[in-house]
């Protein structure tokens, strides 16, 4: 069976060590998470995990049901099966360098990325997109020179419910 | 009306007709020691934390009912983790309370403070610490709830010393808690296919496991089996849901299981398992286990279907709902078995079982382990429950006692346990006093909880020990002769106490019992004083459990270990 990013999305009871227990659930039989966003929904007691982990089918049916037996656990859905849309993003930090200034402010024109702080010494970008969007703009900022740089994890949503 | 934490402690468990807790007492949960003092609830003040586990499960596996036990914080807490995780791994509902610092404490290395809930976070159907009194009636009924509702299992509750303390407004009638339970939904499409399977199998066989006891569908799978004339084998966890002394009945399957029984499994084309989870001492190698089935999975959990074994078709439900529904679909669309290919099928099996019985020499004048079980059930008739430790001694009673009901057999099947039987026995005998209890020990799991003989003694609790002295931790030597080139490293336990007087120390009745023509009265006496009893009978010191599935193996290709049979 052919090996994938799926992305799951988890509704929980907003209890002080769900994440642990999600955590420790998928650490402790052998799963790993790839990445992880959290938050709460419109309702404060409810939260919603949005985590990806790589694996073929039966591997992320086996991780969902291992989530569907935690207490805390409302619902557990694989959107990589239903239609959903995908955001990332990334702050990333550009130093300013006498050798680099220019050619930073070329690329921020050319992409029209969004600037959030912008000094003599740095800028501060903020980017956002899907995970192609995502990695076609950090290969683009590469040569740039990434001074720092932090990355959500992913978030979805599916289209109609 | 206004209560502290500790009294709406005891409320609730009045609430959850308990009758029996098992714990240890410690700083932590003097207030709740406090409201015990005045309380009817009884408590049996064990030696060892991990006893208290161990009894509250054996409680819940003999009545199907919640154990419950009671200890303080920090070493307490953490002592009461194998005994969880026991129960977690076999499903046994039970609810651990746990004492902890007060709140204003948490984090702070506090004396006697462990992150108990983080520790057993893996080890628990689910676990809580209760930050204030105002949540604690609710907690409390929650806990119950998620222990014994669908796939039951160990909940932990641990209650801060100021939640004890503090006060609150107590209404029970207000408690609301959420809804777990896990639904059976009505399989008619699957029902059919079902029926369809079992119309085309030539050689059907049931599988049953501790879902089925855990589930009290041992009835329904009984009816269904004789009804229709399907063999039935079982896991170590099932023994018990189906009669041992039916004909039907093929015995265990596995590592340590009848080779009846398990080429039977390698040669059936329908094999409708339930309540089971294809353990891999179950299965052997996965490739070649059940070869030529299709395979049908009844469970309520569905993280147990294809999770080791890939099944044609999984049936999430509740055993006995679901075996109902089956029976009911059969009998409306008149399933009958055709006669002579299930002739056919039985007496195949019966050749296999008449080619290699379970068996074993009694000769000389040396008592063999196996000789004893047997007699244990002759002396007996079967009307006992039993508790194993772990090794040797649970592979034998596996094999050796003919289990006719469910909750009789009572043994740490997947943790693996060693010290489980004692303090399993103690909380077998508590909840059913009326009944002859057993536990059958090895020499060095006996010694792994043997300071609850002091537990049996104060309380006069009568469980009979039959302790199957070899001198050796026998399974691993086992393993060990057979995989080692018999280096047995660190597996001689011949230095040991002298176990008859070490039981009359702890104030038990102890026995000494060295030859296989003073076995049957030994027990008779035994079983005819209503006090416990240790009985040390000196067995056969490298006798093997055999058949046995080397690891690696499959089913088909059973060590009989023949060499051993005829000496």
């Amino acid at each position: 069976m052919e090996k994938k990013e799926h992305i799951i999305s988890i509704l929980v009871y907003n209890k002080p060590d769900v994440l642990a227990r999600i955590a420790g659930t998928l650490g402790g039989k052998g799963y790993n998470i790839e990445s992880l966003s959290v938050n709460t929904t419109t309702q404060y007691e409810i939260s919603k995990i949005v985590m990806t982990s790589i694996g073929n089918q039966a591997t992320i049916s086996r991780i969902e049901n291992q989530l569907q037996r935690l207490v805390d656990v409302i619902s557990v859905e694989d959107l990589t099966n239903v239609e959903s849309v995908h955001r990332e993003m990334a702050l990333v930090r550009l130093n300013l360098t006498p050798d680099k200034k220019d050619q930073i402010k070329k690329a921020v024109d050319d992409n029209q990325w969004k600037v959030i702080v912008s000094n003599d010494n740095y800028v501060i970008l903020e980017i956002t997109g899907d995970k192609a969007q995502l990695d076609l703009a950090m290969a683009r900022l590469e040569p740039l020179g990434i001074a720092d740089i932090t990355r959500t994890g992913l978030v979805a949503l599916e289209l109609k419910n | 009306m206004k209560l502290k934490g500790s009294q709406i402690l005891l409320k609730m468990l009045e609430e959850e007709k308990v009758d029996l807790i098992f714990g240890y007492p410690g700083g932590a949960v003097l207030d709740i020691y406090d409201q015990l003092y005045k309380s009817k609830i009884k408590h049996i003040l064990v030696r060892h934390e991990q006893g208290a586990v161990h009894a509250a499960d054996g409680y819940a596996r003999a009545t199907g009912r919640v154990g419950v036990c009671l200890v303080t914080s920090g070493p307490g807490a953490t002592n009461t983790v194998t005994g969880i995780a026991t129960a977690n791994m076999d499903s046994i509902p039970i609810v651990v309370f746990t004492g902890q610092v007060p709140t204003t404490l948490i984090g702070n290395d506090a004396f006697q403070e462990s992150d108990i809930t983080g520790i057993t976070r893996p080890c628990t159907k689910h676990n809580f610490l209760v930050r204030s009194v105002e949540e604690l009636a609710a907690t409390i009924k929650e806990a119950f709830h998620i222990a014994r509702s669908g796939r039951p299992g160990p909940v932990l509750v641990d209650l801060p010393k100021n939640v004890m303390a503090a006060e609150t407004e107590f209404a029970p009638a207000d408690i609301k808690i959420r809804n777990y339970d896990v639904a059976h939904k009505p399989v008619p499409k699957k029902l059919a296919q079902v029926f369809e399977m079992l119309n085309h199998a030539k050689r059907p066989l049931l599988m049953t496991g501790g879902g089925v006891i855990l589930g009290r569908a041992a009835g329904e799978l009984s009816e269904l089996a004789r009804k229709y004339k399907i063999p039935v084998t079982g896991t170590l966890m099932g023994l018990g849901s189906f009669p041992g002394t039916d004909p039907l009945w093929l015995g265990m399957l596995g590592m340590h299981g009848t080779y009846h029984a398990n080429m039977a499994v390698s040669h059936c084309d329908l094999l409708i398992a339930v309540g089971v989870r294809f353990d891999d001492r179950v299965t052997g190698t996965i490739e070649t286990f059940a070869p030529n089935a299709q395979i049908v999975q009844i469970d309520i959990d569905p993280s147990s279907i294809n999770r080791n074994v890939v099944v044609e078709l999984p049936i999430i439900g509740e055993t006995k709902a679901t075996l109902k529904d089956l029976l009911q679909f059969l009998a409306e669309h008149k399933y009958i078995p055709a006669q002579e290919a299930r002739q056919e099928w039985l007496g195949e099996i019966a050749l296999w079982k008449e080619k290699v019985p379970l068996t074993y020499c009694q000769n000389g004048e040396i008592i063999k382990p196996q000789y004893v079980i047997e007699t244990l059930h002759k002396v007996t008739n079967g009307d006992v429950i039993v508790t194993t430790e772990v090794g040797q001694n649970q592979m034998w009673t596996a094999q050796f006692f003919k289990f006719d009901k469910p909750n009789t057999f009572i043994t740490s099947g997947g943790l693996g346990t060693m010290g489980y039987g004692l303090p399993a026995a103690i909380g077998v005998k508590c909840a059913l006093p009326g009944k002859q209890v057993v536990d059958i020990a090895g020499d060095g799991s006996i010694q792994m909880n043997i300071q609850e003989l002091a537990t049996a003694a104060q309380y006069n609790i009568a469980v009979k020990v039959v302790l199957l002295n070899n001198g050796f931790l026998g399974m691993v030597r086992q393993w060990q002769e057979l995989f080692y080139e018999k280096r047995y490293s660190h597996t001689d336990m011949t230095y040991a106490p002298d176990f008859v007087k070490l039981a009359e120390a702890f104030g038990v009745v102890g026995m000494r019992i060295t030859k296989p023509g003073e076995v049957e009265e030994a027990l008779r006496k035994a079983f005819a004083i209503d006090k416990p009893v240790l009985m040390d009978f000196r067995v056969s010191r490298e006798e093997c459990v055999y058949p046995m599935v080397r690891p690696g193996e499959s089913l088909a290709d059973m060590d009989l270990g023949t060499r051993e049979m005829i000496n």
